[in-house]
This record gives structure tokens, C-alpha cells and sequence, in this order.
């Protein structure tokens, strides 16, 4: 959704009839005379794509993790610290567990960019929004990083 | 709907409501989550006590509701992907839309078990 369609067909809802008919929005992807012929990659397509592409793959490493820690092996009631350090022994797990930290970040980070951009229509308050989001989302992946290569199972 | 608006009802607009919604709220527990699982660098102890809380038939509820989230996101958003990529998505959004609601259905009663029986045996008794 782009910010010029939600405010200019904001609040024109009523008095239209057969003579003074509502504007025609344009559909998403009419090509006007100024659209190149191939689309070109700018950011915008590549968060698009990266969208897509970490959904794929956050299918597997999300709802595995969901098996492992809520279903499999008496649920919940199993996870403590020696369950994690169980896990944390094996590099396979370390990978899935990091892979799946930075990409569910970018990607929720990613959404919540778009959802700040269709929602926060005044310049202020989208980039201290965003600024926050920005904020939370690096401290967020360093500390879980830092949590994962830091992991030291004979802590006491 | 009210004319001269993009919001069009039905399957399409709802589905990217729900669609917003669950992301959001699973961005929001992913930091918290990140942040509990960070105590198993301070120490056992403070790890142990806050996945006990997680072990309570109140949490229990939350945790199937999460599950909820997730596993609509999941599954819309594979919709969202067939839609975008394969040629004949856009014509069959309401079928695979349908198509992801009996999924969602069929795995939410599977989770009803692993995921609550402990704190119903705890409510009730066991
Ligand atoms: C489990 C696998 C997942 C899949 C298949 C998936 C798929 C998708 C797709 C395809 C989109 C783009 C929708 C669009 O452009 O209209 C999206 C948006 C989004 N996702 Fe996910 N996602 C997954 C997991 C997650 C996780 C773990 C989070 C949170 C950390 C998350 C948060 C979001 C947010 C906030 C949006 C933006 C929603 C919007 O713009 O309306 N997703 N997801």
C-alpha cells in the first residue's frame, strides 16, 4: 500500500451517484508511460523478496523449534537450563538457533518497517518509530548472538 | 465497505489483517523471548525460575495462543508466496485460503494435547 492512495481516497465516502461517480483507483500494477521496461532491483524489491525468501525458510527452523521445545518429549515441562545446555552442546543446534534469530528479526523487523511506513503518516513520529524499532532489533540479535557463541554450560 | 477506499473486505483484506496482526504480536514475544533466554547467561537459577512460569496453566493458555499466531503466519504466508510466484496463484487465493484455515484447524486441535495437557493436569488434578 502506498502512502499516496490511503490519503488521497481517505474520507471521500459519500454524495456520489451515476453523475458524480467515486475517483477510479488504478489498479496496483498499470504501467504508466514513465515505468521501465524491466523493473529494476531497488531496496524496496529486495526487502520484498527477502520477505519470501526467510518466510520459506522460518517455515522449517520456526515450527521445527515449535515441535522441539512445546510438543516433543513431554512439552514445556522438559525446557530448564540443562535442557538448553543439552542443545547448545551441538553445533547443529547452535546454527539452527542463530540462523533462525537473525532471519526471524530482519524479517519481523522488515514487517514492522512496512507497517510503520502505511501507518505513521507524520514525518516525526515515523522516524523516532523507526529509529526504536531500528534500535530494538540490533540490540535484540547482538544479545542473542552474544547468548549463543557466549553459552557456558559449567557457569557454576 | 465505503467507496473510494483500498480496504475491499472479504477473504483477501481480512487474511492481511490477520496476516499484520500475528506478525506483530510474534516480533513483540520474540523480544521478550530473546531477553528470558539471555538469563541462561546469568545463571541456572534465574533461568530455571522463569521457565517455571512458563510451566503455569495461565502461561500454558498464552503459549497455545502463540501457537495459534505462528501457525496462521506460517501458513498464510506460504499462501502469501503461492500467490506472488505460481502463475495460477492470484486466481486461486480463496481456495488455498480455505486450504490454510483446515490446516490451521486440524494442527490446533493436535496442539491441544502437547501443549495444555500439562496444565489441565495440574488444574484438574492428574
Ligand atoms: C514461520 C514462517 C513465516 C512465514 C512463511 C512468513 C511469511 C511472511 C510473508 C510472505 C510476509 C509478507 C507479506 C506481504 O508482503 O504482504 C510476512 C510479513 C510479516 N511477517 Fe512473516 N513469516 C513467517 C514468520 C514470521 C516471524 C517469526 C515474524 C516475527 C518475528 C514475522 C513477522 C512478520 C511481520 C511483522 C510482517 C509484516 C506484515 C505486513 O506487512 O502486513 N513473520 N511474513
Amino acid at each position: 500500500m502506498t502512502d499516496e492512495a490511503t490519503t488521497t481516497a481517505a474520507g471521500e465516502t459519500r454524495g456520489y451517484s451515476v453523475d458524480n461517480p467515486a475517483p477510479v483507483i488504478e489498479a496496483p500494477r498499470a504501467r504508466r508511460a514513465k515505468t521501465p521496461r524491466a523493473p529494476r532491483m531497488n531496496f524496496e524489491m529486495l526487502g520484498w523478496l527477502f520477505m519470501r525468501l526467510s518466510g520459506i525458510v522460518l517455515v522449517v527452523l520456526v515450527l521445527g523449534h515449535l515441535l522441539i521445545q512445546l510438543v516433543l518429549d513431554g512439552g514445556v515441562s522438559k525446557i530448564g537450563f540443562a535442557f538448553v545446555a543439552g542443545r547448545w552442546a551441538s553445533p547443529f543446534w547452535q546454527a539452527w538457533d542463530l540462523i533462525m534469530l537473525w532471519l526471524a528479526m530482519l524479517h519481523g523487523a522488515n514487517g514492522l518497517r512496512t507497517i510503520i511506513n502505511d501507518y505513521a503518516e507524520r514525518a516525526n513520529p515515523r522516524f523516532w518509530l523507526k529509529m526504536l524499532l531500528y534500535t530494538a532489533t540490533v540490540f535484540t540479535v547482538l544479545l542473542g548472538t552474544l547468548v549463543i557463541f557466549t553459552f557456558d554450560p559449567n557457569i557454576r | 465497505m465505503p467507496a473510494g477506499t483500498l480496504y475491499r473486505g472479504r477473504e483477501g483484506m481480512w487474511s492481511w489483517v490477520a496476516h499484520r496482526v500475528t506478525g506483530v504480536l510474534i516480533f513483540f514475544f520474540l523480544f521478550v523471548h530473546v531477553l528470558d533466554t539471555a538469563l541462561v547467561r546469568v545463571s541456572p537459577e534465574a533461568y530455571d525460575d522463569v521457565v517455571a512460569t512458563y510451566k503455569t496453566p495461565l502461561v500454558a493458555v498464552l503459549e497455545y495462543g502463540l501457537v495459534a499466531a505462528i501457525l496462521f503466519h506460517a501458513l498464510n504466508g506460504l499462501r502469501v508466496i503461492a500467490v506472488d510466484f505460481w502463475a495460477k496463484g492470484p486466481r486461486y487465493q480463496k481456495q488455498m485460503l480455505w486450504t490454510v484455515l483446515g490446516l490451521w484447524i486440524v494442527l490446533m486441535v493436535g496442539a491441544i494435547y502437547p501443549v495444555l495437557g500439562h496444565a489441565a493436569r495440574e488444574v484438574f488434578g492428574s
